[in-house]
C-alpha cells in the first residue's frame, strides 16, 4: 500500500501511514468491536478524513442559519436547492480543489471544475453556469505564473469542452497563497423541482448501479492524503493522487444522468468524488438508513491487477452512482449504452446497515456466490454520519503588530494616508495593479456564452443568466476576504457575505442563499482553528443579519506550506434573482450629463485596502468597520431602487475604493468610456474617503430628474447621501473638498494634491494592461509543460 | 412550419443554442442523433458547435465517419442547406464538403469574446436575410479556428465568392494579421466564413445562434439563422430555385 501514503516509513504503521491517528484506531475498534483489516482501515481513512468527514468543522458548521422557506435541500445534499416558483428550483454549491491545482494545476483545476459539476446534476439540475474563484501568490513569481496558467487552461479545457459557461469569479494575487493557491469553484443548475433527486440508496433489493467512466489508480488517497494533510517538500511525489479529468465523458455524463432522472428510472443518483465508491455507497445509504452489498468484481476496471482497497477508493472521476429498481434494469442499460458509457451492476441495497465488499460474485437474488469471500463489511453510518469528530482547540494568536510602513518611524503619528502622493498616480497604479485590472486575459480563455442564456458574462460585477422562457434571470457573485481576514477572522468573512450579496443586490436582483468555501490552515494548530472558529461566526452573523441561508458548501482545511498558513479565506458565492431582466442595472455609467450619488459613509482605516497594498500600512491603523444592520438597509434600499427604475448605474465601493469603483463606472461605459467630475467632502483623511474600501457603499448614477427621488429614499432608509456631481466629457475629475482636504493635511505636512484629473482612457489603457503586464504575458507567451 | 435537423454528436454543446435560435427564427427544430443515418425529412440542417466525440484526435476529424455524417453529405450533394457553426464548420472541412482547414487559434489558447463579422455578400442562403452589408456583433469560442488554405486556393475562393464573412472592426474595416484583435483566431485574410461552390453548404466560427436575442447582448446573428431558415422553406416548399452558386463557376 505505499501508493498509499509516500513516501512509506518501514517501521509505521499502516494506520498512521493512511493518516488514522492512534486515538482514531481506537475509536474505529470500538465501532466495528474488532480491529479492522487492512481494507477495512483504507476505508475509514479516507472517509474519516477531514475532506470527507469534516471532522473538524462540523461542530462550527451546526452553527449557521440553514433554514429558509425556499430552501428545498439544504448542507449535507450535494448542492443547496432554492424554489423560484414557477416549479423551478436553482441548486448551486462551492467547494475547493486546492491542493490537486498546487500539485498538478491543470489536472486540478479540471477536475474541480468536473467535481462541481457533477455535485449539480446529481439533484436533477442541468450546469447552467461556472464561477471560478482563483488566488494566487506574488505575479511575478516563475512559479505562480506556472500554476496560473495550468489552472486557468484547466478550467477552460474543461468547462469549455462540457458545455457550461464560465460567467465569472475572482482572480486575486497575494503573497499568502505563495506555496498554496486557491481554486474554489461554483457550479449552478436549474430544475424542475419536481425532478429534485437524492442521494440515497433506498429499497432493499434494489440495484446498486456504477454507470461513466471505469475505475482506475488514478487519485488513490486524494481526499485523505492530499486533501488533508500540510504541504511539506515532497509535492511531486503526491502528484499520483490527483486525478485525471475527461470533459468529453463529463458531458456524456450530464447527458445521461439528466435522461435516466427525467425519465424516473433512478430512486437515487450520487456521484462519486472523493472517497470514490466507498463514499458513495455509505453516504447514500446512510441517508436511506438502509446497506450496500458491493459486490467488488463487477466493477469495472481501467486496468487490471488492481487490489481491492484500490478500487474501493479510486478517485477516478466522471462516475455515478444510481439506485434503481431491478425491473428498470434494461432500460438504465439502454441509456447508458446509448451515451456510450459503460454500465454495471455493482451490488444491491440490503436491510442491515452495512456496507459490505465480497470477492466472487453474487447470484441471481443478490446473494454472495457459494464461496465467495467477504472481504469488509462496516456499518455505514460509521463510515459517514457517525464518524468520528474531533473537538479541537481554538487559541487567538497574541495580537500582533502592523509592520511600519518602509521608511517610516513605527509610532501612532506616522501620517502615511497624506504620505504625498499624487491621488490622480495612485489611482492610475491601483487599478492598473494586479488585483484590480481587467481579467479579460483569463475570461477570453473561458467560453461565457454556450447555451444562450448569458446576459452579462465574467469582468463586469455580478453574471446574470437569463431564465429561458421566462422574463427572469439568475444573479451570482462570488467574493473573499482574506486581506482584512488575515488580521480579523470575523470581520473578513462578514465582510465577504457583505460584499458578494451587496454585488447581488446592486443590479436589482434579490439575493436567495449563499454557499461558502472555507479555506484555511491546520485545524490541529489552535491559532488556525481559532481562525476558522471566527470565520464561521462572522459567516453566520452576516447571514443572520441578511436574512439569507446558508444552503452548503465545502471546507478545506491544512492550507499551509513550509512557508506557513493562508490568510483565512471565506469564499463566498450568492445567487438571487432577478424577476425582470430587463430592469437590470450595470456598474457602467449610462449617459452624459447623468447624476453621480454616493451612498454610505466611510469609515476609518485602511488596513486591508489596495492603497496599502501599495502605501504600506501604518502601524496603528486596522480594518474600516462593519454595520451589518446598515449594509442590510443598503441592499434593501438599492433593490427598491432599481425595481422603481430611479437608477441608471450602481457600483459598490470596494477594492481600491471609492476612486476605482468611480474609474471603472467611466471605463465601462459604452463606447468606449465616460468621463465624470465630481467634487468629494473630505472630513479625515484624503486616502481614507478615496481610496478606502469601508463597506456599505454605493456608487450611483441617475437621470437629473431622478436624482431627489433617489436621494429621498436613500434618507428613508437613513441611509448617508449625497450628490458628487454629474457624468461627461473624457476625464475623471475629482476634487477634494472640505477641510481634511487641503485645511487639515496641509496642517499635518501633507503635500497631497487636491484633485484627481486623469483622462479616461489613460485609466482605461491601465486597466486593460494590467494583468497581462503583471503576468509577464504582454510578450510571448510563455513556454509552460502544459504547452505541449 | 420549416423542420431544421439539429445534429447531436456526443459531445456537441452549442445545440442548445442552435435549437433557440431555430425557435427564435420561427422554424421547428429537429434533433439528428449521431448514430442515425435517417434525417427524418428536415429541410434543412445545422451542425452546432461543441467538441464532437471529445475533439481529442483533431476536431472534426472522427465525427465525420459518423453514420449521421453519410447522410448529411447526402443532402449536401441534393443541393440541401447545411450550415456548420464553429464545431459542425471543423466537421464539415473535415468531412470535405467545404474548402480549407481550421487550425489552432495563432495565440495557441482558447478565444472566447464578442468580435464583428462582415457578411461579403447577400445573394447567398445563409446571408439573403440580413438587413445591409453591415459589421455583425456576435460571440466566437473556440480554440482551433485559424481558418487556412493555401495561397492559390484562398485566390480562388474569393474569386467565386465562396468567402461569406470576414472579421472586421466595428467600423466594417477587415481585420488584420493575429496581431489584430478583431481577428481572434489568426484566420488567413480574416476569413470567418465560406460556402461550397454549389453555395448550398456554409462554415462560420463565430457563433450567429448564441446572437440572436437582445437580452443576450446581439441580435446580429439572427439573419444568419433566418438566412438558412428561409432557404430551407423555399426549396422544401418549391417556391422558386434556390439562390445557389451565385458568382460561381
Amino acid at each position: 500500500m505505499s501508493a498509499v501514503a509516500p513516501p512509506p516509513i518501514a517501521d509505521e504503521p499502516l494506520h498512521r501511514r493512511l493518516g488514522v491517528t492512534d486515538q482514531e484506531l481506537g475509536v474505529i475498534e470500538t465501532k466495528l468491536g474488532r480491529p479492522p483489516n487492512d481494507l477495512e482501515l483504507a476505508m475509514f481513512s479516507v472517509m474519516w478524513s477531514e475532506h470527507c468527514s469534516y471532522k473538524s468543522s462540523k461542530p462550527l458548521l451546526r452553527t449557521l442559519p440553514t433554514a429558509g422557506e425556499v430552501v428545498v435541500a439544504g448542507p449535507g445534499e450535494n448542492a443547496g436547492v432554492i424554489s423560484i416558483g414557477d416549479g423551478l428550483a436553482v441548486a448551486f454549491k462551492i467547494e475547493s480543489h486546492n491542493h490537486p491545482s498546487a500539485v498538478e494545476p491543470y489536472q486540478g483545476a479540471a477536475t474541480g471544475v468536473g467535481g462541481i459539476l457533477r455535485d449539480i446534476f446529481t439533484m436533477g439540475a442541468r450546469p447552467i453556469a461556472v464561477l471560478d474563484a482563483l488566488r494566487f501568490g506574488d505575479p511575478s513569481d516563475p512559479r505562480t505564473r506556472h500554476l496560473v496558467n495550468g489552472v486557468v487552461r484547466g478550467v477552460g479545457g474543461y468547462g469549455n469542452c462540457v458545455g457550461v459557461p464560465t460567467v465569472g469569479g475572482e482572480l486575486v494575487f497575494d503573497s499568502t497563497y505563495g506555496g498554496n493557491p486557491l481554486v474554489n469553484v461554483m457550479a449552478i443548475g436549474l430544475l424542475e423541482e419536481r425532478l429534485l433527486t437524492l442521494a440515497a440508496a433506498p429499497g432493499p433489493g434494489n440495484l446498486a448501479v456504477l454507470f461513466g467512466s471505469t475505475t482506475g489508480r488514478d487519485g488513490i488517497g486524494g481526499a485523505s492524503v492530499l486533501a488533508s494533510a500540510t504541504f511539506g517538500a515532497d509535492e511531486p511525489s503526491k502528484r499520483p493522487t490527483v486525478q485525471v479529468g475527461d470533459p468529453f465523458a463529463e458531458k456524456l455524463l450530464i447527458e445521461a444522468s439528466l435522461e435516466l432522472i427525467e425519465r424516473g428510472l433512478v430512486e437515487g443518483l450520487q456521484d462519486l468524488g472523493a472517497g470514490g465508491i466507498t463514499c458513495a455507497t455509505s453516504e447514500t445509504a446512510d441517508r436511506a438508513g438502509t446497506g450496500i452489498l458491493i459486490d467488488l468484481d463487477a466493477i469495472p476496471r481501467r486496468e487490471p491487477g488492481m487490489a481491492p482497497f484500490e478500487v474501493m477508493i479510486s478517485e477516478s472521476q466522471e462516475r455515478m452512482l444510481a439506485v434503481i429498481l431491478p425491473e428498470r434494469w434494461d432500460e438504465v442499460r439502454d441509456v447508458c449504452v446509448r451515451w456510450g458509457l459503460p454500465v454495471a451492476v455493482i451490488g444491491r441495497v440490503t436491510a442491515d446497515g452495512d456496507v459490505t465488499v465480497v470477492e466472487g460474485g453474487l447470484d441471481p437474488t443478490g446473494r454472495p456466490n457459494p464461496g465467495a469471500l467477504e472481504i469488509a463489511r462496516i456499518p455505514a453510518p460509521a463510515l459517514t454520519s457517525d464518524a468520528i469528530v474531533h473537538d479541537r482547540l481554538a487559541t487567538p494568536p497574541p495580537r500582533q503588530r502592523a509592520a511600519a510602513a518602509p521608511g517610516l518611524e513605527p509610532g501612532p503619528t506616522a501620517g502615511l494616508p497624506e504620505r504625498g502622493m499624487d491621488p490622480g498616480a495612485v489611482l492610475l497604479s491601483l487599478i492598473g495593479g494586479a488585483n484590480l485590472s481587467s481579467r479579460h486575459w483569463v475570461h477570453e480563455q473561458y467560453d461565457s456564452h454556450v447555451q444562450a442564456n448569458t446576459v452579462v458574462g465574467p469582468g463586469h460585477g455580478a453574471a446574470v443568466i437569463r431564465i429561458k422562457g421566462t422574463t427572469r434571470a439568475l444573479v451570482a457573485a462570488t467574493d473573499g476576504n482574506q486581506s482584512v481576514g488575515r488580521a480579523d477572522p470575523w470581520l473578513g468573512a462578514a465582510l465577504s457575505v457583505a460584499e458578494a450579496t451587496r454585488n447581488v443586490s446592486i443590479t436589482g436582483a434579490r439575493p436567495l442563499g449563499v454557499t461558502n468555501c472555507l479555506n484555511y490552515g491546520d485545524p490541529t494548530r489552535p491559532e488556525a482553528f481559532w481562525q476558522l472558529q471566527e470565520g464561521v461566526r462572522g459567516l453566520g452573523d452576516a447571514c443572520r443579519a441578511l436574512g439569507l441561508p446558508v444552503t452548503g458548501g465545502n471546507v478545506s482545511l491544512y492550507n499551509e506550506s513550509p512557508t506557513g498558513a493562508i490568510a483565512p479565506t471565506p469564499e463566498i458565492g450568492v445567487v438571487g434573482l432577478l424577476d425582470d431582466v430587463a430592469t437590470r442595472v450595470g456598474p457602467a455609467f449610462d449617459a452624459a450629463d447623468d447624476a453621480v450619488i454616493l451612498v454610505g459613509e466611510s469609515t476609518p482605516g485602511l488596513f486591508g485596502s489596495a492603497y496599502a497594498e501599495l502605501a504600506g500600512v501604518a502601524p496603528e491603523d486596522g480594518p474600516p468597520s462593519l454595520d451589518l444592520a446598515r449594509e442590510g438597509a443598503l441592499q434593501v434600499f438599492i433593490r427598491e431602487a432599481i425595481g422603481r427604475g430611479l437608477v441608471a448605474s450602481a457600483q459598490d465601493v470596494s477594492g481600491g475604493g471609492l476612486a476605482v469603483a468611480v474609474a471603472e463606472g467611466c471605463i465601462w461605459a459604452a463606447g468606449g468610456g465616460v468621463g465624470a467630475t465630481l467634487r468629494l467632502p473630505v472630513a479625515g483623511a484624503p486616502a481614507v474617503e478615496l481610496f478606502g474600501e469601508s463597506p456599505s457603499r454605493l456608487i450611483l448614477s441617475c437621470r437629473p430628474r431622478h436624482a431627489p427621488a433617489l436621494i429621498l429614499l436613500a434618507r428613508q432608509h437613513r441611509l448617508p447621501v449625497e450628490q458628487l456631481g454629474t457624468v461627461g466629457g473624457d476625464r475623471l475629475f475629482i476634487e477634494l473638498a472640505g477641510q481634511g482636504a487641503t485645511g487639515a493635511a496641509e496642517e499635518r505636512g501633507s503635500r497631497i494634491a487636491d484633485a484627481v484629473d486623469v483622462p479616461v482612457a489613460d485609466l482605461a489603457h491601465a486597466w486593460r494592461s494590467g494583468l497581462a503586464r503583471a503576468l509577464g504575458e504582454d510578450g510571448e507567451p510563455a513556454s509552460l509543460p502544459e504547452d505541449r | 412550419m420549416v423542420r431544421i435537423g439539429v445534429v447531436l454528436f456526443p459531445g456537441s454543446n452549442r445545440d442548445i443554442d442552435a435549437v433557440n435560435a431555430l425557435q427564435v427564427a420561427g422554424a421547428e427544430p429537429v434533433v439528428l442523433w449521431h448514430e442515425a443515418a435517417n434525417l427524418q425529412g428536415v429541410d434543412g440542417i445545422v451542425l452546432p458547435g461543441g467538441f464532437a466525440y471529445g475533439d481529442y484526435l483533431r476536431a472534426g476529424v472522427i465525427a465525420r465517419f459518423s453514420p449521421v455524417m453519410r447522410a448529411v453529405a447526402a443532402f449536401a450533394t441534393e443541393g440541401g442547406h447545411v450550415l456548420g457553426i464553429c464545431n459542425g464548420f471543423q466537421v464539415l472541412t473535415e468531412a470535405g464538403l467545404l474548402p480549407g482547414a481550421l487550425l489552432r487559434n495563432r495565440s495557441l489558447r482558447f478565444v472566447s469574446r464578442e468580435i464583428a463579422v462582415m457578411p461579403e455578400r447577400l445573394d447567398s442562403p445563409f446571408t439573403r436575410a440580413i438587413d445591409a452589408r453591415r459589421p455583425l456583433r456576435m460571440p466566437v469560442a473556440h480554440g482551433e479556428g485559424c481558418y487556412f488554405a493555401d495561397p492559390a486556393a484562398l485566390d480562388a475562393l474569393e474569386a467565386s465568392g465562396g468567402v461569406l464573412f470576414r472579421y472586421v472592426h466595428l467600423d466594417g474595416t477587415v481585420a488584420g494579421g493575429e496581431e489584430d484583435r478583431a481577428n481572434p483566431n489568426g484566420s488567413l485574410r480574416a476569413i470567418a466564413g465560406v460556402t461550397n461552390a454549389a453555395g448550398n453548404v456554409a462554415g462560420l466560427m463565430p457563433h450567429p445562434e448564441t446572437a440572436v436575442e437582445v437580452v443576450l447582448g446581439s441580435d446580429d446573428g439572427l439573419g444568419i439563422v433566418r438566412s438558412l431558415v428561409d432557404s430551407a422553406a423555399e426549396r422544401a416548399h418549391g417556391a422558386r430555385p434556390v439562390v445557389v452558386g451565385v458568382g460561381v463557376r
